[in-house]
Protein backbone atom coordinates (compact mmCIF):
# COMPACT_ATOMS: atom_id res chain seq x y z
CA UNK A 1 0.00 0.00 0.00
CA UNK A 2 1.41 3.57 -0.90
CA UNK A 3 2.05 5.90 2.00
CA UNK A 4 -0.31 8.40 2.08
CA UNK A 5 -1.17 10.88 5.28
CA UNK A 6 -5.10 10.89 4.33
CA UNK A 7 -6.09 7.66 6.42
CA UNK A 8 -4.36 8.79 9.40
CA UNK A 9 -6.47 12.17 9.29
CA UNK A 10 -9.44 10.12 8.18
CA UNK A 11 -9.43 7.82 11.85
CA UNK A 12 -9.27 10.92 13.60
CA UNK A 13 -12.50 12.67 11.90
CA UNK A 14 -13.98 9.12 12.33
CA UNK A 15 -13.06 8.61 15.91
CA UNK A 16 -14.11 12.31 16.73
CA UNK A 17 -17.32 11.28 14.96
CA UNK A 18 -18.23 8.23 17.47
CA UNK A 19 -16.98 10.73 20.80
CA UNK A 20 -18.80 13.80 19.71
CA UNK A 21 -21.81 12.14 18.72
CA UNK A 22 -21.74 10.34 22.66
CA UNK A 23 -20.71 13.02 24.78
CA UNK A 24 -21.09 16.26 23.19
CA UNK A 25 -25.27 15.96 23.22
CA UNK A 26 -24.80 14.57 27.04
CA UNK A 27 -22.35 17.79 27.84
CA UNK A 28 -24.52 19.97 25.83
CA UNK A 29 -28.21 19.02 27.58
CA UNK A 30 -26.35 19.22 31.31
CA UNK A 31 -24.61 22.90 30.79
CA UNK A 32 -26.69 24.28 28.02
CA UNK A 33 -30.24 23.43 29.42
CA UNK A 34 -30.57 21.13 32.63
CA UNK A 35 -28.42 23.49 35.06
CA UNK A 36 -29.97 27.05 33.13
CA UNK A 37 -33.50 25.66 33.63
CA UNK A 38 -32.91 24.65 37.36
CA UNK A 39 -33.71 20.85 36.58
CA UNK A 40 -30.73 20.34 38.57
CA UNK A 41 -28.18 22.32 41.03
CA UNK A 42 -25.76 23.87 39.77
CA UNK A 43 -22.86 22.64 41.08
CA UNK A 44 -20.16 23.99 42.67
CA UNK A 45 -16.16 25.69 41.95
CA UNK A 46 -14.96 22.69 44.18
CA UNK A 47 -17.16 20.56 42.94
CA UNK A 48 -16.56 20.83 39.35
CA UNK A 49 -13.38 21.37 40.02
CA UNK A 50 -12.56 18.29 42.24
CA UNK A 51 -14.11 15.84 39.24
CA UNK A 52 -11.35 16.62 36.89
CA UNK A 53 -8.59 16.05 39.58
CA UNK A 54 -7.98 12.21 38.57
CA UNK A 55 -5.46 12.41 35.62
CA UNK A 56 -7.82 9.85 34.07
CA UNK A 57 -10.62 11.99 34.25
CA UNK A 58 -8.59 14.77 32.30
CA UNK A 59 -6.80 12.71 29.87
CA UNK A 60 -11.11 11.34 28.86
CA UNK A 61 -11.25 14.87 28.58
CA UNK A 62 -8.66 15.50 26.48
CA UNK A 63 -9.32 12.64 24.33
CA UNK A 64 -13.35 14.17 23.67
CA UNK A 65 -11.53 17.45 23.23
CA UNK A 66 -8.87 16.61 20.61
CA UNK A 67 -10.86 14.02 19.01
CA UNK A 68 -13.99 16.19 18.30
CA UNK A 69 -11.60 18.67 17.24
CA UNK A 70 -10.21 17.00 14.50
CA UNK A 71 -13.53 15.57 13.37
CA UNK A 72 -14.01 19.43 12.89
CA UNK A 73 -10.97 20.22 11.07
CA UNK A 74 -11.51 17.67 8.65
CA UNK A 75 -14.82 18.27 7.78
CA UNK A 76 -14.57 21.67 7.56
CA UNK A 77 -11.49 21.37 4.81
CA UNK A 78 -13.51 19.78 2.52
CA UNK A 79 -16.38 21.93 3.30
CA UNK A 80 -13.83 24.64 1.81
CA UNK A 81 -12.48 22.84 -0.91
CA UNK A 82 -15.32 21.71 -2.40
CA UNK A 83 -18.51 23.57 -0.80
CA UNK A 84 -16.95 27.04 -1.49
CA UNK A 85 -14.80 25.74 -4.76
CA UNK A 86 -11.45 26.69 -3.18
CA UNK A 87 -9.76 23.38 -4.72
CA UNK A 88 -6.82 25.65 -5.28
CA UNK A 89 -5.40 26.56 -1.92
CA UNK A 90 -6.03 23.49 -0.73
CA UNK A 91 -2.53 22.48 0.92
CA UNK A 92 -3.18 26.38 2.60
CA UNK A 93 -6.94 24.72 4.08
CA UNK A 94 -5.59 21.69 5.23
CA UNK A 95 -2.38 23.29 6.72
CA UNK A 96 -4.60 25.99 8.45
CA UNK A 97 -7.59 23.50 9.36
CA UNK A 98 -5.46 20.89 10.69
CA UNK A 99 -2.87 23.10 11.99
CA UNK A 100 -5.81 25.16 14.33
CA UNK A 101 -6.65 21.35 15.64
CA UNK A 102 -3.04 20.64 16.79
CA UNK A 103 -3.08 24.15 18.41
CA UNK A 104 -6.12 24.20 20.64
CA UNK A 105 -5.55 20.48 21.42
CA UNK A 106 -2.39 21.53 22.26
CA UNK A 107 -3.36 24.07 24.55
CA UNK A 108 -5.31 21.99 26.31
CA UNK A 109 -3.00 18.94 26.87
CA UNK A 110 -0.79 22.36 28.56
CA UNK A 111 -3.60 23.41 30.70
CA UNK A 112 -4.68 19.78 31.29
CA UNK A 113 -1.44 19.09 32.71
CA UNK A 114 -1.12 22.19 35.05
CA UNK A 115 -4.48 21.53 36.62
CA UNK B 1 -56.16 12.23 -16.74
CA UNK B 2 -54.73 14.64 -19.53
CA UNK B 3 -54.03 12.69 -23.33
CA UNK B 4 -51.09 14.62 -24.31
CA UNK B 5 -47.87 15.33 -22.46
CA UNK B 6 -44.70 17.69 -23.19
CA UNK B 7 -41.26 16.28 -23.91
CA UNK B 8 -38.56 18.66 -23.82
CA UNK B 9 -35.46 16.89 -24.65
CA UNK B 10 -32.01 17.75 -24.63
CA UNK B 11 -30.34 18.72 -28.28
CA UNK B 12 -26.91 18.54 -29.15
CA UNK B 13 -25.63 17.61 -32.14
CA UNK B 14 -21.96 18.42 -32.64
CA UNK B 15 -21.94 17.71 -37.05
CA UNK B 16 -24.42 20.39 -37.39
CA UNK B 17 -22.38 23.19 -35.49
CA UNK B 18 -25.55 23.87 -33.30
CA UNK B 19 -25.69 24.87 -29.54
CA UNK B 20 -26.99 22.45 -27.10
CA UNK B 21 -30.70 23.34 -27.00
CA UNK B 22 -34.20 22.12 -25.91
CA UNK B 23 -36.60 20.75 -28.35
CA UNK B 24 -40.26 20.01 -27.11
CA UNK B 25 -42.21 17.75 -28.38
CA UNK B 26 -46.11 16.96 -27.19
CA UNK B 27 -46.96 12.79 -27.26
CA UNK B 28 -49.33 10.73 -26.48
CA UNK B 29 -50.18 9.76 -22.64
CA UNK B 30 -50.18 6.61 -22.04
CA UNK B 31 -50.75 5.17 -18.16
CA UNK B 32 -48.20 2.24 -19.05
CA UNK B 33 -45.51 3.99 -20.79
CA UNK B 34 -42.07 4.63 -19.44
CA UNK B 35 -39.96 7.64 -20.56
CA UNK B 36 -37.95 4.88 -22.59
CA UNK B 37 -41.18 4.55 -24.59
CA UNK B 38 -41.99 8.33 -24.90
CA UNK B 39 -38.60 8.60 -26.27
CA UNK B 40 -38.78 5.55 -28.76
CA UNK B 41 -42.47 7.21 -29.82
CA UNK B 42 -40.52 10.25 -30.48
CA UNK B 43 -37.28 8.34 -32.19
CA UNK B 44 -40.39 6.28 -34.34
CA UNK B 45 -43.17 8.78 -35.34
CA UNK B 46 -41.65 12.26 -34.64
CA UNK B 47 -38.46 12.53 -35.16
CA UNK B 48 -35.70 10.00 -36.04
CA UNK B 49 -32.62 12.21 -35.64
CA UNK B 50 -32.70 11.74 -31.55
CA UNK B 51 -30.07 9.69 -30.53
CA UNK B 52 -29.94 7.96 -26.78
CA UNK B 53 -28.85 4.73 -25.55
CA UNK B 54 -30.96 1.54 -24.48
CA UNK B 55 -31.31 -1.85 -25.04
CA UNK B 56 -33.27 -4.55 -22.47
CA UNK B 57 -36.09 -2.13 -21.23
CA UNK B 58 -35.85 -3.50 -17.95
CA UNK B 59 -33.62 -2.48 -15.49
CA UNK B 60 -30.64 -5.05 -16.50
CA UNK B 61 -28.50 -3.55 -18.77
CA UNK B 62 -27.64 -0.48 -17.39
CA UNK B 63 -27.76 1.72 -20.55
CA UNK B 64 -30.98 4.21 -20.47
CA UNK B 65 -29.56 6.38 -17.67
CA UNK B 66 -30.71 10.05 -17.79
CA UNK B 67 -31.41 12.91 -16.25
CA UNK B 68 -34.94 13.52 -15.94
CA UNK B 69 -36.19 16.82 -14.13
CA UNK B 70 -33.30 17.17 -12.99
CA UNK B 71 -32.49 13.66 -11.34
CA UNK B 72 -30.57 10.74 -12.70
CA UNK B 73 -33.07 7.81 -13.71
CA UNK B 74 -33.10 4.50 -15.77
CA UNK B 75 -35.44 5.89 -17.83
CA UNK B 76 -36.56 2.02 -18.61
CA UNK B 77 -38.03 2.60 -14.59
CA UNK B 78 -39.50 5.65 -14.83
CA UNK B 79 -43.48 5.99 -15.08
CA UNK B 80 -44.92 8.73 -17.51
CA UNK B 81 -47.65 8.68 -14.90
CA UNK B 82 -45.63 10.06 -12.30
CA UNK B 83 -44.48 13.29 -14.11
CA UNK B 84 -48.01 14.24 -14.93
CA UNK B 85 -48.70 16.83 -15.90
CA UNK B 86 -45.05 18.19 -17.45
CA UNK B 87 -43.56 19.04 -19.11
CA UNK B 88 -40.85 16.49 -18.75
CA UNK B 89 -37.42 17.43 -18.93
CA UNK B 90 -34.72 15.32 -20.19
CA UNK B 91 -31.17 15.49 -20.67
CA UNK B 92 -27.63 13.19 -20.61
CA UNK B 93 -26.67 12.18 -17.25
CA UNK B 94 -24.63 14.79 -15.68
CA UNK B 95 -21.16 15.06 -14.87
CA UNK B 96 -20.83 13.36 -18.15
CA UNK B 97 -19.33 14.92 -21.42
CA UNK B 98 -22.01 14.32 -24.33
CA UNK B 99 -21.25 12.59 -27.53
CA UNK B 100 -24.79 13.54 -28.80
CA UNK B 101 -28.14 14.22 -27.72
CA UNK B 102 -28.54 12.04 -24.81
CA UNK B 103 -25.62 10.02 -25.35
CA UNK B 104 -23.18 10.65 -22.97
CA UNK B 105 -18.97 9.35 -23.25
CA UNK B 106 -18.17 6.94 -20.52
CA UNK B 107 -14.44 6.49 -21.17
CA UNK B 108 -14.13 7.63 -18.04
CA UNK B 109 -15.87 5.24 -15.58
CA UNK B 110 -14.62 2.23 -18.18
CA UNK B 111 -10.95 3.71 -17.37
CA UNK B 112 -11.35 3.80 -13.39
CA UNK B 113 -13.14 0.73 -13.64
CA UNK B 114 -10.14 -1.23 -15.10
CA UNK B 115 -8.23 0.25 -12.72
CA UNK B 116 -9.65 -1.42 -9.79
CA UNK B 117 -9.06 -4.49 -11.38
CA UNK B 118 -12.93 -5.81 -11.08
CA UNK B 119 -12.04 -9.44 -11.36
CA UNK B 120 -10.94 -12.84 -8.87
CA UNK B 121 -7.65 -12.45 -8.66
CA UNK B 122 -6.17 -15.28 -7.12
CA UNK B 123 -2.48 -16.03 -5.94
CA UNK B 124 -2.39 -19.41 -7.16
CA UNK B 125 -3.85 -21.65 -8.42
CA UNK B 126 -4.88 -25.95 -7.69
CA UNK B 127 -5.83 -27.30 -10.61
CA UNK B 128 -6.91 -30.50 -8.48
CA UNK B 129 -9.39 -28.17 -7.06
CA UNK B 130 -12.87 -28.56 -9.60
CA UNK B 131 -14.58 -25.85 -7.77
CA UNK B 132 -14.38 -23.31 -4.94
CA UNK B 133 -17.72 -23.42 -2.68
CA UNK B 134 -19.18 -20.68 -0.66
CA UNK B 135 -21.22 -20.46 2.19
CA UNK B 136 -24.67 -18.30 2.48
CA UNK B 137 -22.69 -15.89 4.36
CA UNK B 138 -19.77 -15.74 2.41
CA UNK B 139 -21.66 -15.19 -0.71
CA UNK B 140 -24.04 -12.67 1.77
CA UNK B 141 -21.17 -10.79 2.12
CA UNK B 142 -20.27 -9.22 -1.52
CA UNK B 143 -23.88 -10.16 -2.90
CA UNK B 144 -25.27 -6.69 -2.95
CA UNK B 145 -22.35 -4.80 -4.73
CA UNK B 146 -22.40 -7.65 -7.25
CA UNK B 147 -25.47 -6.37 -8.18
CA UNK B 148 -24.42 -2.90 -9.51
CA UNK B 149 -25.25 -2.60 -13.63
CA UNK B 150 -22.54 0.18 -14.55
CA UNK B 151 -25.89 2.15 -14.93
CA UNK B 152 -23.88 5.24 -13.71
CA UNK B 153 -26.36 6.98 -12.32
CA UNK B 154 -24.48 7.24 -8.91
CA UNK B 155 -21.66 9.48 -11.21
CA UNK B 156 -24.26 11.69 -12.07
CA UNK B 157 -25.87 11.89 -8.57
CA UNK B 158 -22.56 12.47 -6.52
CA UNK B 159 -21.45 15.85 -6.19
CA UNK B 160 -17.76 14.91 -5.70
CA UNK B 161 -17.36 13.38 -8.80
CA UNK B 162 -18.75 16.75 -10.54
CA UNK B 163 -16.21 19.05 -8.79
CA UNK B 164 -13.47 16.60 -8.85
CA UNK B 165 -13.51 14.13 -12.12
CA UNK B 166 -10.43 12.45 -11.03
CA UNK B 167 -12.45 11.06 -8.16
CA UNK B 168 -12.63 7.04 -8.77
CA UNK B 169 -16.51 7.31 -7.82
CA UNK B 170 -18.98 4.99 -6.12
CA UNK B 171 -19.40 2.70 -8.63
CA UNK B 172 -16.24 1.36 -9.48
CA UNK B 173 -14.87 1.78 -5.67
CA UNK B 174 -18.89 -0.60 -4.90
CA UNK B 175 -17.59 -3.11 -7.76
CA UNK B 176 -13.47 -3.39 -6.49
CA UNK B 177 -15.86 -4.16 -2.58
CA UNK B 178 -17.50 -6.88 -4.55
CA UNK B 179 -14.15 -8.61 -4.98
CA UNK B 180 -12.35 -7.36 -1.69
CA UNK B 181 -15.15 -9.10 0.28
CA UNK B 182 -15.28 -12.39 -2.21
CA UNK B 183 -13.54 -15.25 0.31
CA UNK B 184 -12.14 -16.91 -3.25
CA UNK B 185 -9.95 -13.37 -4.12
CA UNK B 186 -6.43 -12.65 -2.95
CA UNK B 187 -6.52 -9.51 -5.02
CA UNK B 188 -7.39 -7.04 -1.93
CA UNK B 189 -4.13 -5.19 -1.68
CA UNK B 190 -3.77 -4.75 -5.66
CA UNK B 191 -6.89 -2.70 -5.33
CA UNK B 192 -5.98 -0.79 -2.25
CA UNK B 193 -3.28 0.54 -4.38
CA UNK B 194 -5.40 2.29 -6.77
CA UNK B 195 -7.68 3.20 -4.63
CA UNK B 196 -5.62 4.69 -1.42
CA UNK B 197 -4.10 7.70 -3.72
CA UNK B 198 -5.47 11.49 -3.97
CA UNK B 199 -8.30 10.14 -6.52
CA UNK B 200 -9.27 7.34 -4.38
CA UNK B 201 -12.36 6.72 -1.64
CA UNK B 202 -10.54 9.48 0.52
CA UNK B 203 -12.13 11.92 -1.34
CA UNK B 204 -15.34 10.75 -0.96
CA UNK B 205 -17.20 13.43 2.17
CA UNK B 206 -20.23 10.32 2.49
CA UNK B 207 -22.70 12.63 0.76
CA UNK B 208 -24.70 9.52 0.13
CA UNK B 209 -26.33 10.83 -3.00
CA UNK B 210 -25.14 8.05 -4.40
CA UNK B 211 -26.83 4.89 -2.58
CA UNK B 212 -30.15 6.97 -2.94
CA UNK B 213 -30.49 6.90 -6.93
CA UNK B 214 -28.97 3.69 -7.27
CA UNK B 215 -31.73 1.77 -8.79
CA UNK B 216 -30.33 -1.76 -7.72
CA UNK B 217 -29.89 -0.96 -3.77
CA UNK B 218 -26.09 -1.68 -4.23
CA UNK B 219 -25.58 1.26 -1.90
CA UNK B 220 -22.06 2.57 -2.49
CA UNK B 221 -22.09 5.16 -0.10
CA UNK B 222 -21.41 2.10 2.48
CA UNK B 223 -19.28 0.09 0.49
CA UNK B 224 -17.21 3.35 0.69
CA UNK B 225 -17.24 3.78 4.26
CA UNK B 226 -16.52 -0.12 4.67
CA UNK B 227 -13.91 0.44 2.38
CA UNK B 228 -12.10 3.83 4.28
CA UNK B 229 -12.67 1.99 7.66
CA UNK B 230 -10.48 -1.23 6.17
CA UNK B 231 -8.06 1.52 4.59
CA UNK B 232 -7.67 3.30 8.08
CA UNK B 233 -6.64 0.08 9.79
CA UNK B 234 -4.01 -1.51 7.07
CA UNK B 235 -2.50 2.23 7.54
CA UNK B 236 -2.41 1.90 11.07
CA UNK B 237 -0.87 -1.91 11.05
CA UNK B 238 1.47 -0.76 8.39
CA UNK B 239 2.69 2.16 10.90
CA UNK B 240 2.37 -0.18 13.65
CA UNK B 241 3.28 -3.22 12.20
CA UNK B 242 5.88 -2.80 8.92
CA UNK B 243 7.07 -6.14 9.42
CA UNK B 244 3.73 -7.85 9.23
CA UNK B 245 2.49 -9.11 5.86
CA UNK B 246 0.42 -6.91 4.15
CA UNK B 247 -2.87 -8.45 3.62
Amino acid sequence: MKSHVEPFWWSLFGAGGAISALFLPVLSIIIGLAIPFGWIDIPSYEHIYGIFEPLSVRLVLLAIISLSLFHWAHRFRFTLYEGLQLHRFKYIIAILCYGSAITIVAFASYSLWNY
Amino acid sequence: MADKITLEVFRYRPDDNSEPSFQKYMIPLQRDWVILDALNYIKDHIDGTLSYRWSCRMGICGSCGMMVNEKPVLTCAAFLENLIPGPVRIEPLENFPVVRDLVIDMRDFLEKLKRVKPWIIREQEDPAIEEYKQTPDQLADFKQYSMCINCMLCYSACPVYGLEPEFTGPAVIALAQRYNMDNRDHGNSARMDALSDESGMWQCTFIGDCSKVCPKKVDPAGAIQRYKVHGANTWWKNLLLPWAKDK
